[in-house]
């Protein structure tokens, strides 16, 4: 069953229909790319946003979906924002904090920009490709690319029992805000008293998970569990998947060898 | 504590991939070899609620709130190695499927929070148990202490990848995130006391076994600790002196010229008598950490002398 918090969308398209071990190489690549191009690389930088506004289409998401979900990782921007002040260059202008001078440099904000364009663009390739596989897929896609088959089963089972988790906190913070009345920022006792209850609901949801664990155990048990996970096999890529995998390839390589040379 | 992508640089994420890798690689398999086959449930609906207990939030004042990170819980309750596996899954899921987090800097973030964080948690935590025995308080006090100095250290060391990226300067970006971070890991250090308070009322046979380690494990919480000084003394020096990561960014070709810091937020660590600033700053930095722990060392025999007393 679906959960609100899973992040895939389902659609008929071709990127959801594309092989996931293509769409995990594909996804890294780009972010890897984005990574190397250099500071100020515009042209590039409106490039890669085309392919993804491009790819968001063709995935039937809708160019909103990705625009928007890209905010997520923006809050981090403050800790880039010093490469204003702090990079010489020809002065922008001066900011006065009390005894403090701050200088902005044209290049130091040209640094900054670029550093926030470059996270906006790595976060939506991420977007797309979870928006587009599912969880399952991506497992698979993971043990075909040799990520530990212990690691893949605890990611596989973890997301079993996430959204269960998740519910459970939320009736746990219902049942915290239906006993104590929200009065003000200080509602609830002192802060020490609120952190302990706090560190009471934490410790009362390990307790349960532990004790989940157990029954769950045992019921794989009572299934024919022997320590080994099994998952289907994955075939062998179609040769259209080939030709998919190789032509991202050739624009990521040719995007990467325009920014360095033209950035 | 989560660095987007975009923040490092490439040398940098692939360096702390390398080492992420071998790390968590060795913990999978003393994982795989101490615990049964029972290891898969157990580590996956741990990680669960670790990653649902990040969700428990409490108002600290106005707008601001704390939560949990739980290396530092899962370490005390699981042992660092399949802590290291937990906190691991949770980082993991939350870059893949939330984007909270980088891809291609999961490798950093794996480090400084599913290492760096259970490794010193882990360390500071049984040292302490050690040195205070016996006592009622002595859980959760050692609780809230390793707690806070797990996220500290961690965030320590994210600054330094940052600044190492040429992304943040050092001088700022040092005290900024450990400045946030001290704050940030006192509603850390009080919910994972008061979660271990918790368990020990509810189930005390799940606190208990932390408490008696291994050979093995003696090592790993005195790695854990010397860890945690490491990086306690090369922030400050990092910060006092920039130009040691920035010579390392200038070489990745992010830098175009030498640049002045503008200001310093943190004072020098200057040891009077040495010329070299840069000595005199380690020789502090190695004192002082010999210091606390000649302290913790004679706290812990003191400890132990009442003990046989008795």
């Amino acid at each position: 069953m679906p959960d609100i918090l899973d992040p895939y969308r389902p659609r008929a398209s071709l990127v959801h229909g594309a092989d996931p071990r293509v769409k995990v190489v594909v996804a890294v690549a780009s972010i890897l790319v984005t990574a190397a191009l250099p500071l100020g690389a515009w042209p590039s930088y409106v490039l890669l946003l085309a392919a993804i506004l491009a790819l968001a289409v063709a995935a039937r998401l809708g160019v909103g979906f990705t625009l928007t979900r890209g905010l997520i990782a923006a809050p981090f921007a403050l800790a880039a924002l010093p490469l204003v002040f702090s990079t010489p260059g020809a002065p922008l202008g001066s900011l006065r904090l009390g005894p403090l001078a701050l200088d902005a440099s044209v290049p130091g904000l040209e640094r900054f920009l670029s550093v926030l364009v470059k996270s906006y663009l790595s976060v939506q390739f991420a977007i797309l490709l979870t928006a587009t596989t599912r969880f399952t897929e991506l497992l698979a896609a993971m043990r075909a690319l040799r990520v530990p088959r212990l690691l893949v089963a605890v990611f596989g089972l973890m997301w079993r029992y996430m959204f269960l988790f998740v519910h459970e906190v939320n009736r746990l913070r219902i049942a915290r805000d239906a006993r104590s009345a929200d009065i003000g920022p200080k509602s609830g006792g002192t802060l020490a008293w609120r952190a302990r209850v706090t560190g009471g609901m934490v410790g009362n949801l390990f307790v349960r998970g532990y004790e989940r664990s157990e029954r769950v155990y045992q019921a794989m048990l009572a299934r024919g569990y022997d320590g080994e996970v099994r998952t289907l096999p994955t075939g062998r890529l179609s040769a259209s998947q080939y030709g998919i995998l190789a032509g991202s390839m050739a624009i990521l390589a040719f995007l990467a060898v325009l920014g360095i040379l033209f950035g | 504590m989560h660095i987007p992508d975009g923040f490092l640089s490439v040398p940098v994420s692939i360096l702390f991939w390398v080492v992420s890798i071998i790390v968590i690689g060795y913990a999978l398999r003393r994982v795989s070899r101490e615990l049964d086959e029972r290891k898969v449930p157990l580590l996956a609906v741990l990680a669960a609620v670790i990653f649902a207990g990040q969700m428990l939030n409490f108002t600290v004042t106005g707008g601001t709130s704390g939560h949990l990170l739980g290396a530092t819980l899962a370490a005390a309750l699981l042992g660092p190695w399949a802590a290291m596996v937990v906190m691991t899954s949770v980082v993991s899921i939350q870059a893949l499927l939330f984007q909270d987090g980088g891809i291609l800097v999961l490798g950093a973030n794996l480090f400084n929070m599913a290492i760096v964080g259970v490794l010193v948690g882990y360390g500071a935590y049984q040292l302490l148990l050690r040195a205070f025995g016996n006592r009622r308080w002595a859980l959760p006090v050692s609780g809230f202490v390793a707690a806070w100095l797990s996220i500290v250290i961690a965030a320590l060391m994210c600054a330094l990848q940052l600044a190492a990226s040429g992304t943040s300067p050092a001088n700022v970006s040092v005290p900024a995130m450990g400045g946030i971070h001290a704050l940030i890991g006192i509603g850390e250090g009080l919910i994972t006391a008061g979660a271990l308070v918790f368990v020990l009322a509810a189930r005390p046979d799940l606190v208990a076994p932390a408490a008696k380690a291994t050979a093995g494990q003696k090592a790993l919480w005195i790695g854990g600790v010397a860890l945690a000084m490491v990086l306690a003394v090369l922030s400050p020096l990092a910060s006092a002196y920039p130009d040691g990561l920035e010579w390392v960014a200038e070489q990745q070709g992010f830098l175009e010229a030498a640049r002045e810091p503008l200001y310093n937020i943190i004072p020098d660590y200057v040891f009077p008598g040495i010329a070299n600033e840069a000595v005199a700053t380690i020789v502090a930095g190695v004192l002082g950490a010999l210091v606390v722990a000649a302290a913790a060392y004679l706290v812990a025999q003191g400890v132990r002398h009442r003990a046989m007393q008795q």
